[in-house]
């Protein structure tokens, strides 16, 4: 039923998004993450807690999301959210749907268990192959900049080296897009300065944060958000015959040791400023920090003798 | 236009899920608005539930729902700064087969709860505020605005269980803000600890678990009530006092707390534990005579929101399942006859709520917040220091004679309140609690 209501609207967004007789098709991959802000290392055994710690959609692809979104608004087409994770990985799909997505391919399978990067980059390009034959070819692959449970900024890379796409790293801004000429210039934020790039379509992009603020979907898209059924694939259903390359098989990745950083021994500590004068908080400050550190007493009076 | 729905349920706490389950069940078109991010998120509870009640909406909650702890015993204690004069309740007949109270943790359970109303028929929208009634040329609430873009969703009624705070009646005028005098704020911290260790502290084992609910200096001198409840793998320790007491007495709510964690019988129970969350939450307080205008033209209250609450018996939850669970029944009722949904039509919620526990038990208790609230410092501070008096006159033995001990417990409770004021109280709590 409610697909039916995706379909007029992806129909009238064809009509009035663009002239261009093929819209974009925008794939977007995110991934459903413990909320790191809530994560505890168990004192004991060293293995992260994740009971009970809420997931979110790893922050930077929020960034990523919202790209495509705009991308979407101004020229048309639709935007394919793609994830690959446990079952309860679709509560972020349909919340990626509630942003305004139109939609949202879940893939999951015991297969999939234990990936690290390399089968993680393998699984989704492959997933995105078959969006491709499915729902139509990608004109542009979105991923946020990194994960925040793994920080390796590794996937989109993959992917794009799997599916030979233009890579796009770090991108801070999109300046313009031809669909005629199929060609993209984009802001490309780089150590020592930005640089400006023009590539071709398809590529992959992997946004920068802080470059937009994700929108909060229209009543009309929550609604259909609520009832619309997220696509499921298993490895057989991507397309996937080989998968001694997926989880754990297909993962040369070891983690030796996982450890907690050891607590630092000294705690801010609270300065009491009522009804003192600026120069006795700056005093007793100093006093406290010298009495704290005896050590700093002497440097400082040695650097300030030379 | 957006849609039009049978039924619209503004909130996904208690009242608000029982509503939409029972509507959604009975085959309606339900709509259930929840501005938290997942529901939930934004409940607050100590918290007990009473199986009896949700047993009436969902009878086989049991099988899946995340409980806790079913509860075996309850203390009661009065509290002085170093003591406690307590009733200790346990009972092997509440290891029964289908246990009569449970702890619980409502940011869990209450997304169980949500499930079961979405595989009803429900359609939830999380992350959506409802901001607005909107009424049509006669005064009908026909829908909502919410804080989305794309305007009005219409419906034939409105189910606000929006909580006791909630925007949406009072800013449409259907109820007051709750003053300060009819709420009280609590505030909470789970206290997490190994099983074994919960199981040790408290004499209890496998799912069984104990309550401490407590009076008594621990509230300066405020209408307030302590709370101690186990969970599966931590413990729910809270206090609560009521807003207009905090006001006038400038106590913090966080240092209240912080000075029943280190009462001398609270610190061992808790000791070694890990804070893993601090909440706070409005219980509404008022009683009987401050429950609102509770249906209209194309909208009834439930919940919280109606301030639904038994401070006496420490029950809330279940009259908002009841509640939401009998306004959905009046609203199928209506709408199994083919009638409107009218003030006129819709009054057979208020009657059918007439007929349950909620109302009557209200009602039985409906004098009580004014004589607590008037006189807290009596009872909240004086009474539990002299029993505290009392008891440890009787149980310490140092060579005084009986009846000097007697003659100074009696002297004691005179001097504190004088005979007329014993003689008063007395009459006073007995006629509130007919």
């Amino acid at each position: 039923m409610n697909d039916a209501g995706n379909e007029v609207n992806r129909q009238a967004r064809i009509r009035t998004g663009s002239l261009e007789k093929s819209p974009m098709h925008i794939v977007i991959c995110i991934k459903q993450v413990p909320d790191s802000a809530q994560i505890r290392v168990h004192p004991v055994t060293n293995t992260i807690m994740r009971q009970g710690v809420p997931t979110i959609i790893n922050p930077y692809d929020l960034f990523a999301l919202e790209e495509a979104l705009k991308l979407r608004d101004v020229h048309g087409g639709e935007v394919t959210v793609l994830t690959m994770g446990p079952p309860m990985a679709e509560d972020s799909l349909r919340k990626a749907l509630g942003y305004g997505a139109d939609r949202a391919v879940l893939l999951t399978d015991r297969y999939f268990a234990g990936s690290d990067t390399l089968a993680t980059s393998f699984a989704l390009s492959q997933a995105i192959a078959k969006i491709g034959e499915t729902f139509g070819r990608p004109d542009i692959v979105f991923t946020g900049k990194q994960t925040i449970d793994g920080d390796t900024a590794q996937v989109g890379p993959g992917i794009a080296k799997r599916l030979n796409l233009s890579q796009l790293t770090y991108v801070a801004k999109i300046a313009s897009i031809d669909l005629k000429t199929r060609e993209i210039e984009v802001a490309r934020r780089a150590e020592g300065g930005t640089q400006l790039l023009k590539s071709r379509l398809p590529c992959l992009i992997t946004m920068l944060e802080d470059t937009n603020e994700i929108r909060r979907g229209s009543l009309q898209q929550a609604l259909c958000a609520a009832r619309s059924q997220v696509v499921k694939w298993t490895a057989a259903d991507a397309g996937i015959d080989d998968l001694t390359r997926c989880g754990l098989r297909g993962s040369p990745t070891v983690v030796k040791r996982v450890f907690a950083p050891t607590a630092r021994a000294e705690s801010a500590a609270q300065i009491d400023t009522a009804e003192k004068g600026l120069q006795d908080i700056a005093d007793e400050l100093i006093a406290d920090i010298l009495t704290r550190r005896p050590a700093l007493e002497h440097e400082l009076a040695f650097n300030s003798g030379t | 236009m957006i849609e039009q729905f049978d039924a619209i349920v503004v909130g996904a706490g208690m009242s608000g899920n029982a509503a939409a389950y029972t509507l959604a069940s009975q085959g309606l078109k339900v709509l259930q608005l929840e501005r938290g991010e997942y529901p939930g998120s934004k409940n607050v509870q100590g918290a007990i539930m009473y199986a009896n009640m949700l047993e009436k909406i969902i009878p086989d909650f049991r099988d899946d729902a995340p409980l806790e702890r079913h509860l075996v015993e309850q203390r009661l204690w009065v509290m002085d700064n170093t003591s406690h004069t307590g009733i200790h309740y346990r009972s092997d007949d509440f290891n029964e087969a289908k246990p009569n109270r449970y702890t619980i943790i409502r940011a869990q359970f209450d997304k169980w709860f949500s499930r079961k109303v979405r595989e009803a028929g429900a359609t939830v929208l999380c992350e959506t505020t409802a901001t607005e009634l909107v009424r049509d040329g006669n005064g009908k609430v026909i829908g909502v605005r919410t804080d989305r873009a794309g305007g009005v969703v219409f419906a034939n009624v409105v189910v606000l269980a929006e909580g006791v705070s909630g925007l949406l009646g009072t800013r449409a005028g259907l109820r007051e803000m709750p003053k300060p005098e009819t709420v009280a704020l609590a505030v909470k911290e789970m206290h997490f600890l190994p099983e074994e260790v919960i199981d040790q502290r408290f004499g209890v084992k496998g799912d069984e678990g104990c309550v401490i609910e407590a009076v008594g200096t621990i509230s300066r001198d405020m209408a307030g009530l302590g709370f101690l409840y186990t969970n599966k793998e931590s413990i729910s320790l809270g206090i609560g006092c009521l807003v207009s007491d905090f006001a006038a007495m400038l106590e913090s709510p966080s240092a209240l707390l912080d000075a029943m964690k280190n009462h001398p019988s609270i610190r061992p129970l808790i000791a070694g534990s890990e804070v893993k969350e601090y909440a706070a939450h409005l219980i509404p307080e008022g009683g009987y005579r401050a429950i609102p205008q509770l249906f209209g033209d194309g909208w009834v209250i439930v919940g919280d929101a109606a301030q639904l609450n038994n401070a006496i018996h420490r029950e809330g939850s279940n009259l908002a399942m009841t509640s939401g669970r009998v306004a959905a029944e009046a609203i199928i009722k209506v709408k199994s006859r083919n009638g409107p949904m009218t003030k006129g039509n819709l009054a057979l919620y208020k009657t059918m709520l007439d007929e349950s526990f909620v109302i009557k038990d209200l009602k039985k208790y409906k004098d009580m917040p004014a004589l607590l609230h008037t006189n807290s410092s009596n009872f909240f501070t004086s009474y539990p220091r002299l029993m505290s008096y009392a008891a440890q006159n009787f149980m310490r033995v140092d060579g005084t004679p009986k009846i000097e001990k007697e003659r100074a417990t009696t002297a004691a409770f005179i001097n504190a309140r004088s005979r007329w004021g014993l003689v008063s109280d007395a009459v006073r709590l007995a006629l509130a609690w007919r």
